[in-house]
C-alpha cells in the first residue's frame, strides 16, 4: 500500500513537472490560433525563452525576473512572426517553419558565442525558480512528491483559468474569437483585426517563452540543445485536441504530462525501452484525433490571410 | 403598392459630391454625386460591376474616396475606418452577411460595442436594449440562438438591428432581396417602412427595378462607375430606368421556337437526403426532364436546390431514392459515373467547382477529359491537341481576351470565365445539361449570351435542367417550371399558363414559401 | 504576349531574400565580435577552396536535394509536408536495416536498399494521407506526430541486438559494403574524398524525373488540379482522395530515398539521435527556395549543401556554425514575404512608366 502511495505521488510529481512548459505555451498558442494566426514557431520561441531564462538566470539571481526575462525573448520572437504573417500576408506554416530555424539556432549561436559552448553554467539553486513547501515535508514523502513542487506548476493552472475568463468573459475574448472567425465582419464593426491579432501572436510567443524557460529555470538548471525537442509541437498538438480552447488545452496538456510522468517512472525500472515509452504522448493523440476529434470546429480564418481594405 | 413616402426634403442627411475612387489604374467610381433626406427611400441602381457597392463602401468608411467629399448633415466629414461612419450614424448591412456563425444574435449584434460591468461583458443590460430595439420596428429575434441555425430571414434581421444598435440614422442594404422569398421580400420592406416612418433614411442598392419602384422615393444610377442621373421614382417606368441602368434598350424576352419535349432524360424519384447536421434537406422529391425542353427550378436558396444538384452530379450521396438518365441507374455514383452516363453541368459557383483558377484556359477546358485522346498519350499530355482545343473554343465562344490559352483563368474576368465553363460543358454535348445560377453576377450582355447557348442547346433536342433564384430568369426560359420548396416539389407551372398570365409571380412565390396550388 | 519584366522574375526576390540573410548573419556575427568577412570568407573557401571541397560540398547537397523535391513536390500537389524529416528517418532506417541484414551481390543489393526506403517514406506519409482523408485530421499536425515517432522508432531500432554494434556506443553496425553508393575505391583517391558517392547523380536524375511528372504527364495534370482545387477536380471525374493519397506517399517516397542515399553513401550506419536532424526541415527551405521546382531543387540543394559543409568548419575561425541557420531562417522569411514587395514593385515601375 505505501508502495502504491509513494508511487502515485511520484506519477504525480512527474506530472507537475512535465505539464507546466507544455500549458504555458498551450494557452498562449490558444490565443495565436484562436485570433486566426497559425503560429508552429513555439518550438522556437520556447528554445529562446529556454536560453535567455537560463543565461538570465546565471546573471540577474532572482528566478523570477529571468523568468519574465525568457517570456520576453519567446515574444521578441513572436514579433517578427506577427509581422511576417499579418502585416505582410506570408504563409503562416512557412513563417512558423523558418521562426523554428531562428529560434534555436540564436539561442546555440548566443550560448557559443557568450559561453563558449552549446551549454549554459549549471544555475545553484537560489537562482533558478522557487518550490513550495520548500522543507514543509519529508523529502519523498507523498505530500513531499505533490505539493512541494515548483509554485509555478499550481500557477499555470491559475494561468489556465485567467485565460478561459479572459476568452468567454470579457470584451478582448469576443473580439479576438470573432476576428479568428470573421475578420471582415469585424472590421467592418470597427474592430482592430490587425491590432488583435499582433497582441494575440505576441502572447503566444511570451507565454512559450514563460514554457522554455520554465524547463531550464526549475527542471533542468541548465540551457542544453536538447532541452526543448519537440514539446513546442506537442503543445501545438494539445490545442488542436483541446478544440482550441484553454480549458481543453489544459486537458490534453495535463494528459501529455501524465504520459511523460508514466515514462519517466517506468524508464526508472529499465523494463520496456525508454525510446518505446516516449512514443507514448504522440500515439495517444494520434489515436484520440481519429477516435474522438475527426472534424472538429477550427476557427474559420485560421491561417487565412486577411487583407485591410483601403 | 400604395406606399406613403417618409422623406423631409428639408433636411439633407447625406451628401457624397465628385466621389472618385480608384484601385490601382482602375477606376471605381468616377465623380459620382449622392443625396439622401431625412426619411427617403433611396435606391442606387447600376449592374453587378458598376461601382454601387464601392461607393458604399465609400460611405461606411472602408474604403479611402481617392478624391471627393462627404457631408453628413451639412457638415464634411473624413472616414479613418468604419468606426468613424458608425459613431456618426451610418450603418451597413452587407449583401453577404457579415455574421459570425458560431456566436449567438446577441453576440453577433453587440459585437464591438459591447456593454461592460467591470472586466465582464454585461448581457444582461445588452439584452434588454435588443429586445426593446426589436420590439419598437416589429422584428422578432431569439437574442440566445446560434447564427447557424437560423434562417436567412432571421439573419438578415439581426444585421439590421446590428446597425440599429448602434444607432444608426441611415442604413445602407447592400441587395437585400437577394436570397428572400417573396414573402420575406414584403416583410422586408414593411420593416423599411417602419423605419422612415421614425425619420431613418434607407439607401437601398439594388439591381432588381420592382423593388425600387415598390419601396424607394428617389434613385441614383450608376453606370461603368460613372453618375448617370437621379430621379423622382414616382412615375418613372421599369423600362426606363432598365434602359439608363445598361445605357441601351434591353431585351428581356428570350426567342424560342415552338417545340413538342421528347422522351424522359432525367428521372428523380422520390429522394430523400440530410446535410451533414443529419437535417433532411430533400424529402421525397420527384422531377423529370425530357428532351427539348428547358425545366426551370425555381425556389429560394437553401431549399435542397443545391443538394439535390450535388447528388445528380455524384458530389453528394443521398439516403435513398431513384435516378435515371435515359433509362440508366445512376443513384449514388461518382461524378465521373453521372457524367458518362450522360450528366453535364454549369455549377452554381464557378470558383469552387467550375474552375480551377490557377489552372491555364486550355487545361481547364479539358478537365473532364485530360486523360483521353488526343489530349492525352500513353499518360504524357499533348499539349498541342489542348491548345487547338482551346484556340478553337475560344473563338466559337467569344472568350476575351484571346491569345490566353495559356494564362491562368484566374486572370479573366467574371463572364469569361462563366464562358469558359459554358464552352467546356455545351462542347461536352451530354444528353442533359443542369445550369446552376448561370448568370449570377454577370453583366447583361454575357447574361444574354448565356441564355442564347442554354435555348439553342434545348432547341438541339438535349434537356436542360435550369436552377436558379432569379425568377425572371426561370419565368422566361422555362418550358416547364418545377417549385421547390423544403426539400420537396410543392407545384409545376406549364409554359401556357406562364405565357397566358394564368399564373404570375405572386403565385410562384406563394409555392416557393411552401404553399399548395389549389 | 509582352515581355516579362525583370521585375516579375521570382528569382531576382529569392537572390534578393539571400543577400538580406547574409547581411542579417553579418550582423549577428559582428555584434559577437567576430568578422563577418573572415568568417563568409572561411565559408566561401571551406567550398570551393579545394576541388575536394566541391565533392564533398554535392555529398552533403545530395539528401537536401531528396527532401527539397519531397517537399516540393508536396506543394506543388496541394499538401504541405512538413513530416519529410520522418520519411527521411524511417527512410535511412529501412536502408539501413536491408543493407546490414540482407546479403546481396552490388548490382541488386544498393538498389533493394533504396527501393526498402522509398517503401518505408511512402508508407509514412501515406498513413497521415489516410488519416487526413479518411478522418479529416490535418496534415501537418499528424505530420509532426509522424516525426517524432520516426525519431524514436530510430532511436529505439539502432539500440536492438540485430542493428547495433556491441561497445560503439549508441550507433548501427556499418552497412555492407555491397550496399554502399560509394564511387570505386580507386576513384575515392582520386578524388581525395573518401565520401564521394552516387547520390547526386540518382538525385539528379530523380529530379527531372519529378519535373516531368509535374509537367509534362496526365498524373500530374490530376495532383495538380486536385492540390490547386479538390472541389473542381472532384467535379471534373478526379478521384480526389486517391490522388492526395497517391501525392503523399510519392512525396514521402523522395524523402525516403534522401535517408538511403545518406546512410548509403557518406554516412554508412544510424547513431542515436539526441534532437531531430533537421533534413526534412532543411528540405523546406530547399523547396522554398526552388520556388518548387524540381530542377530548381538541384541548385538550391546545392547551395544549402554548401552552406552546411562551408558552415561546419566556421568553428576554425571561432564562429558558431548556429549562424547558418539564422541565414537559412531569415532567407525563408524574406523569401515568403517576397510577393508582397513584388507586386510593390511591379506597381511602382507601372506608375513610373505611366509618367
Amino acid at each position: 500500500m505505501d508502495g502504491l502511495v509513494s508511487n502515485l505521488g511520484l506519477l504525480i510529481n512527474a506530472t507537475l513537472v512535465a505539464t507546466p512548459p507544455l500549458l504555458l505555451a498551450a494557452l498562449g498558442s490558444c490565443f495565436s490560433e484562436r485570433s486566426g494566426v497559425v503560429n508552429l514557431g513555439i518550438e522556437g520561441m520556447m528554445t529562446i525563452g529556454a536560453f535567455v531564462g537560463a543565461a538570465t538566470g546565471l546573471v540577474v539571481g532572482n528566478g523570477w525576473v529571468a523568468w519574465l526575462l525568457g517570456g520576453l525573448a519567446g515574444a521578441l520572437l513572436a514579433v517578427i512572426h506577427a509581422i511576417v504573417c499579418i502585416q505582410f500576408h506570408a504563409d503562416q506554416t512557412i513563417a512558423g517553419t523558418a521562426i523554428n530555424f531562428i529560434g534555436p539556432g540564436l539561442a546555440l549561436f548566443l550560448s557559443k558565442a557568450i559561453f563558449s559552448s552549446s551549454d549554459t553554467p549549471p544555475l545553484n539553486s537560489a537562482n533558478k525558480l522557487p518550490k513550495m513547501f520548500e522543507g514543509f515535508f519529508e523529502a519523498g514523502s507523498f505530500l513531499g512528491n505533490v505539493l512541494n513542487v515548483y509554485t509555478v506548476a499550481y500557477l499555470v493552472f491559475v494561468f489556465a483559468a485567467i485565460a478561459s475568463f479572459v476568452f468567454y468573459k470579457t470584451k478582448f475574448g469576443t473580439h479576438l474569437r470573432a476576428v479568428g472567425e470573421h475578420p471582415e465582419a469585424c472590421e467592418s464593426l470597427g474592430i482592430n483585426v490587425y491590432l488583435v491579432r499582433y497582441i494575440c501572436v505576441i502572447l503566444s510567443g511570451f507565454m512559450a517563452g514563460l514554457g522554455g524557460a520554465f524547463v531550464t529555470l526549475a527542471t533542468i538548471n541548465q540551457f542544453r540543445p536538447s532541452v526543448i525537442v519537440g514539446q513546442g509541437f506537442i503543445a501545438i498538438a494539445a490545442v488542436i485536441f483541446g478544440k482550441f480552447s484553454p480549458g481543453g488545452a489544459m486537458k490534453a496538456c495535463l494528459l501529455f504530462g501524465f504520459c511523460s510522468g508514466v515514462k519517466s517512472i517506468i524508464s526508472m525500472s529499465n523494463v520496456i525501452s525508454p525510446n518505446l515509452i516516449s512514443m507514448l504522448p504522440y500515439l495517444v493523440t494520434l489515436a484520440a484525433l481519429i477516435l474522438f476529434v475527426g472534424k472538429g470546429h477550427t476557427p474559420a480564418a485560421n491561417g487565412k490571410i486577411f487583407e485591410r481594405s483601403k | 403598392m400604395g406606399r406613403v413616402s417618409h422623406m423631409d426634403k428639408s433636411a439633407v442627411v447625406i451628401e457624397m459630391k465628385d466621389i472618385v475612387k480608384k484601385f490601382g489604374d482602375f477606376t471605381a467610381n468616377d465623380h459620382i454625386q449622392l443625396v439622401v433626406h431625412k426619411g427617403e427611400v433611396h435606391a442606387v441602381l447600376g449592374e453587378n460591376g458598376a461601382g454601387k457597392s464601392t461607393l458604399m463602401n465609400v460611405l461606411c468608411g472602408l474604403y479611402k474616396p481617392t478624391q471627393g467629399q462627404i457631408f453628413i448633415n451639412g457638415k464634411q466629414v473624413s472616414f479613418n475606418s468604419p468606426k468613424d461612419a458608425i459613431d456618426i450614424g451610418i450603418g451597413m448591412v452587407h449583401q453577404h452577411f457579415m455574421l459570425i456563425q458560431p456566436f449567438t444574435v446577441l453576440d453577433n449584434i453587440i459585437l464591438g460595442m459591447e456593454p461592460v460591468k467591470g472586466l465582464v461583458v454585461d448581457r444582461d443590460t445588452a439584452r434588454k436594449r435588443i429586445l426593446e430595439l426589436s420590439e419598437r420596428y416589429h422584428m422578432s429575434i431569439d437574442p440566445e440562438a446560434k447564427i447557424e441555425d437560423i434562417s436567412v430571414g432571421m439573419q438578415q434581421r439581426v444585421e439590421i438591428l446590428k446597425v440599429l444598435y448602434r444607432g444608426a440614422d441611415v442604413l445602407i442594404l447592400d441587395e437585400p432581396t437577394a436570397s428572400l422569398t417573396p414573402q420575406e421580400i414584403e416583410g422586408l420592406l414593411t420593416i423599411i417602412e417602419n423605419l422612415t416612418a421614425d425619420g431613418k433614411s434607407i439607401i437601398l442598392i439594388t439591381h432588381k427595378l420592382k423593388e425600387i419602384t415598390a419601396s424607394s422615393d428617389r434613385c441614383t444610377i450608376i453606370r461603368q462607375g460613372k453618375y448617370i442621373d437621379t430621379v423622382d421614382v414616382e412615375g418613372i417606368s421599369e423600362n426606363d430606368l432598365a434602359a439608363m441602368m445598361v445605357g441601351r434598350d434591353v431585351n428581356f424576352k428570350v426567342e424560342k421556337k415552338e417545340q413538342e419535349p421528347g422522351e424522359i432524360v432525367l428521372e428523380v424519384k422520390n429522394i430523400r437526403a440530410k446535410d451533414y447536421r443529419g437535417v433532411e434537406v430533400l424529402n421525397g422529391l420527384d422531377l423529370d426532364v425530357r428532351k427539348g425542353e428547358i425545366v426551370g427550378l425555381a425556389g429560394v436558396d437553401g431549399n435542397g436546390q443545391t443538394e439535390l444538384v450535388e447528388i445528380l452530379t455524384g458530389l453528394r450521396k443521398a439516403e435513398s431514392g431513384e435516378i435515371r438518365v435515359m433509362g440508366r441507374d445512376v443513384f449514388n455514383r461518382t461524378p465521373k459515373e453521372t457524367f458518362d452516363a450522360g450528366i453535364s453541368s454549369i455549377p452554381a459557383d464557378r470558383h469552387k467547382h467550375g474552375l480551377v483558377l490557377e489552372f491555364s484556359n486550355e487545361d481547364n477546358m479539358i478537365l473532364q477529359h485530360f486523360n483521353e485522346e488526343p489530349y492525352a498519350h500513353k499518360g504524357f499530355l499533348n499539349r498541342k491537341a489542348i491548345r487547338q482545343n482551346a484556340t478553337a473554343l475560344m473563338e466559337k465562344f467569344d472568350i476575351r481576351p484571346r491569345g490566353t490559352e495559356g494564362r491562368p483563368a484566374a486572370t479573366l474576368s467574371g463572364g469569361n470565365q462563366q464562358k469558359v465553363i459554358i464552352a467546356r460543358e455545351i462542347t461536352n454535348d451530354k444528353e442533359l445539361l443542369i445550369a446552376v445560377n448561370p448568370t449570377r453576377g454577370l453583366d447583361v450582355g454575357a447574361i444574354e449570351f448565356v441564355h442564347k447557348y442554354l435555348v439553342e442547346q434545348r432547341n438541339r433536342n438535349r434537356a436542360v435542367l435550369l436552377v436558379s433564384f432569379e425568377l425572371d430568369e426561370i419565368m422566361s426560359l422555362s418550358d416547364r417550371i418545377m417549385v421547390i420548396s423544403e426539400g420537396k416539389i410543392t407545384g409545376t407551372v406549364s409554359r401556357e399558363e406562364i405565357v397566358s398570365k394564368k399564373t404570375d409571380e405572386k403565385e410562384l412565390g406563394f409555392l416557393m414559401a411552401g404553399g399548395k396550388r389549389t | 504576349m509582352k515581355k516579362k519584366s525583370i521585375l516579375e522574375v521570382n528569382v531576382l526576390y529569392t537572390l534578393i531574400a539571400i543577400v538580406i540573410g547574409f547581411i542579417i548573419g553579418a550582423i549577428f556575427l559582428a555584434v559577437a565580435g567576430i568578422s563577418p568577412s573572415v568568417a563568409y570568407g572561411k565559408l566561401i573557401d571551406g567550398v570551393i577552396g579545394k576541388p575536394k571541397y566541391m565533392i564533398w560540398t554535392l555529398v552533403y547537397a545530395s539528401p537536401l536535394i531528396f527532401t527539397g523535391l519531397s517537399v516540393a513536390f508536396s506543394l506543388r500537389t496541394g499538401v504541405f509536408n512538413i513530416g519529410a524529416e520522418g520519411q527521411f528517418v524511417v527512410g535511412a532506417l529501412a536502408a539501413c536495416a536491408v543493407g546490414i541484414l540482407v546479403k546481396l551481390p552490388p548490382i541488386i543489393h544498393a538498389p533493394l536498399c533504396i527501393l526498402a526506403a522509398a517503401a518505408a517514406g511512402f508508407f509514412w506519409s501515406y498513413l497521415v494521407g489516410l488519416m487526413k482523408v479518411k478522418r479529416g485530421i490535418h496534415e501537418v499536425l499528424s505530420y509532426i506526430m509522424f516525426n517524432w515517432l520516426a525519431f524514436y522508432l530510430s532511436n529505439y531500432m539502432v539500440n536492438t541486438d540485430a542493428l547495433h554494434k556491441e561497445g560503439s556506443g549508441e550507433a548501427t553496425k556499418n552497412v555492407l559494403d555491397s550496399a554502399r553508393l560509394l564511387l570505386p575505391e580507386g576513384m575515392l583517391k582520386a578524388l581525395n574524398c573518401n565520401g564521394a558517392n552516387w547520390g547526386f547523380l540518382l538525385a539528379v536524375v530523380v529530379a527531372v524525373g519529378i519535373w516531368v511528372i509535374i509537367e509534362k504527364t496526365t498524373l500530374g495534370y490530376k495532383l495538380k488540379a486536385v492540390g490547386f482545387n479538390k472541389e473542381a477536380a472532384t467535379f471534373g471525374g478526379i478521384n480526389a482522395n486517391k490522388s492526395i493519397l497517391t501525392a503523399l506517399g510519392i512525396s514521402g517516397a523522395l524523402a525516403g530515398i534522401g535517408g538511403a542515399v545518406q546512410v548509403l553513401g557518406m554516412g554508412g550506419r544510424i547513431s542515436q539521435f539526441a534532437g531531430q536532424e533537421g533534413y526534412g526541415f532543411e528540405g523546406i527551405t530547399v523547396a522554398l527556395i526552388a520556388g518548387s521546382n524540381p530542377i530548381g531543387c538541384i541548385f538550391s540543394g546545392i547551395f544549402y549543401g554548401a552552406m552546411k559543409y562551408g558552415g561546419s568548419k566556421l568553428t576554425i575561425v571561432g564562429a558558431p556554425e548556429e549562424v547558418i541557420d539564422i541565414i537559412m531562417g531569415c532567407v525563408i522569411i524574406f523569401i515568403a514575404i517576397s510577393q508582397v514587395f513584388k507586386r510593390m514593385f511591379i506597381r511602382m515601375a507601372k506608375r513610373k512608366e505611366a509618367k
